[in-house]
């Protein structure tokens, strides 16, 4: 970063101070503003971003430990160093606990000052690297989260591949849970633009009012409570990948305004008219029939097009229940280290158990399913009471349709519950032990199978 | 008449020699013709009795008043030790893109520190501030170029670690500002 990107904004209602701070750091190449009290540094907070701020505490109104609370708690991004006369050292600790970085007391040495706000930077950097490493990091191992051999998630996998080169709209359908943010994150990783962030954006969760200022970000007092200056998602997105879950739930307008940006590829923020340039890839996902829904005119169809250059379809769980065994260890593993938990395998018992569920709720159902499972367990092994399922149990009628056929599967999955116990199977089943022996006997049942 | 003169104002020199050459160089590096202005300063009004200091700012505006008409810069050269509240004390003080600047040889010599007197090093140090202020009239900001003058100084080991001479990005806005 050029000095002259970093801002310092010194805060003192002495001028002498404001002054000679001020052409210290604009000979240093920074780009510096001053403000004489707490109410004009928070005019200068909403004109443009802070990346210091270097405050007095003793000023007339708010004070600066006052301040400092407030700053923190509307950007705790802004580095705060504490100016403070000597006698008032206790004052800038409480300072410090309230966040500040650092505190100078004036007058101050010039090569201390130096120091500090070099310090001050190098925090700064590294804070800022740190969470573009966290995001990369995210973003590179989000991939394996797909797991699966089935031709349904092979395919799904190619497509990926096959799209991610390319900067073209993409939409994801499927159910809820089976894991279309992954697959926008998998496009993303792979993409060009995997340097810069993806930015999620649930448009189900916001009304039309807040999800037009999550997008497109505000302007200080642009509405009550618009205290200062605020980025949308639109603009975080600028040379990454912005990703819209539950697109079809947009109104007209906003559908309107989505449009406009794509097509200019710029916007103001509300309450502004300056347009702010961006440039993203833009990523769709539905469980909504969006052709029908254009075809009934509540989804603009200039829009759709723009954004379903490409369609990927996620299968539900129960189209390939054949990745359900590999799925359920993969998170079997993935919880059992981060919960330290010596659990290492699923019976086989449960695993028929798994394998014969409709799973409505797809691979986020399963995956928490096993989560309950681990906490719930005892031993090294998930067995069939340790599991519980959200849904009432719906098994698929997979041994068969004959009445027989289906007392065969109820009799062998009760007893697998009951782990062999007679009596307790007996009891589940609402009939006495002979005639639980009889029907063993009869179905061939035994433990391993 | 046309601004092109470098005026240099001394105030409160122990020593006047240093003087000569130190106006031969500056005619040199920024091609402009310098002469010696001795100006009455009210010194007494920027002077801090707790601090025993001259407040850098105040004496800046001294030098300043009422400029000869053929004035491009001004630039003060003083003996005694200045300051701005905020700070300890300044090696120099510049107007951005102005008309003056203020360099201080009181820290600069090596009695200031316990040392030995050198007069050559003292004369380089008093060059590299003055070119250093100077150059930010002609709106430098500092520079990290290994050895440019306008390499940032907060102490005198910092001075000395850099040369008399602008590096090629600073010399070429200081041509651009130049009034031929």
């Amino acid at each position: 970063m050029d000095k002259e990107d970093i801002g310092i904004l010194i805060v003192d209602d002495e001028f002498s101070v404001r002054d000679s701070l001020a052409k210290w750091f604009v000979s240093d190449g920074f780009r510096v503003g001053t403000a004489e009290s707490a109410d004009a540094a928070m005019s200068k907070l909403g004109e443009q971003p802070w990346d210091i701020v270097l405050l007095d505490i003793k000023m007339p109104g708010m004070d600066g430990i006052e301040f400092n609370r407030h700053i923190r708690s509307v950007d705790k991004d802004i580095i705060v160093i504490i100016i403070t006369a000597y006698s008032s050292v206790d004052t800038a600790v409480q300072a410090l606990k309230d966040g500040a970085f650092d505190y100078v007391s004036k007058p101050v040495d010039p090569d201390d000052l130096t120091h500090t706000i070099r310090n001050a930077l190098e925090k700064r950097r590294l804070a800022q690297e740190n969470l573009q490493l966290k995001q990369r990091i995210e973003d590179l191992t989000m991939p394996d989260d797909i797991v699966g051999t089935s031709p349904q998630i092979k395919r799904v996998l190619e497509m990926i591949a096959t799209v991610a080169t390319t900067d073209a709209t993409v939409i994801i359908r499927g159910e809820s849970g089976t894991g279309k943010e992954l697959v926008a994150r998998a496009i993303h990783s792979n993409s060009h633009r995997r340097y810069a962030p993806i930015i999620s954006v649930n448009c189900g969760a916001f009304t039309e009012t807040l999800l037009e200022s999550e997008l497109f970000g505000h302007e200080k007092g642009a509405f009550t409570g618009a205290s200062a200056r605020r980025k949308g998602k639109l603009e975080r997105a600028d040379k990454g990948t912005i990703f819209f879950d539950e697109i079809g739930n947009i109104s007209p307008k906003m559908q309107m305004d989505l449009l406009r940006v794509i097509e200019t590829k710029q916007f103001a923020r509300l309450g502004g008219e300056a347009p702010v340039k961006v440039d993203f890839r833009i990523i769709s996902a539905t469980n909504r029939d969006l052709e029908e829904a254009v075809a009934t005119g509540e989804f603009r169809e200039d829009l759709y097009f723009r954004l379903n250059v490409f369609t990927i379809d996620i299968p539900p769980l129960r189209e390939h229940p054949e990745d359900i065994p590999l799925l359920a260890n993969y998170f079997l593993q993935m919880y059992s280290r981060s919960m330290t938990r010596g659990v290492r395998e699923i019976s086989l018992e449960a695993m028929q158990m798994l394998a014969s569920y409709d799973w409505p709720g797809n691979v986020r159902e399963l995956r928490n399913v096993i989560e309950r499972a681990i906490v719930l367990s005892s031993g090294e092994k998930i067995i069939g009471r340790d599991l519980s399922f959200p849904f009432r149990y719906r098994a698929k009628q997979s041994g068969g349709d004959t009445l027989e056929e289906v007392e065969k599967a109820h009799v062998a999955r009760i007893l697998e519950r009951a782990e062999w116990n007679i009596s307790q199977a007996a009891n589940a089943l609402g009939i006495d032990r002979t005639t639980l022996y009889t029907k063993i006997k009869k179905y061939g049942l035994s433990k391993q199978s | 008449m046309k601004s092109s003169k470098l005026y240099v104002v001394p105030i409160r020199l122990s020593d006047n020699s240093l003087l000569d050459p130190l106006l031969t160089y500056l005619a040199h590096s920024f091609r402009l013709e310098t002469e010696v202005l001795w100006r009455e300063l009210d010194l007494a009004s920027t002077h801090n009795a707790e601090r025993d200091q001259y407040h850098s700012t105040a004496i800046l505006a001294q030098i300043i008043a009422n400029p000869p008409d053929d004035a491009f810069r001004m630039l003060g050269v003083a003996g005694v030790d200045i300051f701005v509240p905020v700070l300890t004390f300044l090696f120099g003080e510049a107007q951005f893109k102005g008309l003056g600047a203020l360099i201080s040889t009181f820290r600069l010599r090596n009695e200031f520190y316990g040392n030995a007197p050198d007069m050559q090093l003292f004369q380089e140090r008093v060059l590299k501030e003055a070119i250093h202020e100077l150059g930010h009239t002609y709106g430098l900001v500092h520079c990290n170029y290994p050895g440019c003058v306008m390499n940032s100084s907060t102490d005198v080991e910092d001075v000395d670690e850099k040369n008399v001479l602008f590096c090629r990005v600073c010399a070429g806005i200081v041509e651009q500002g130049s009034p031929h």
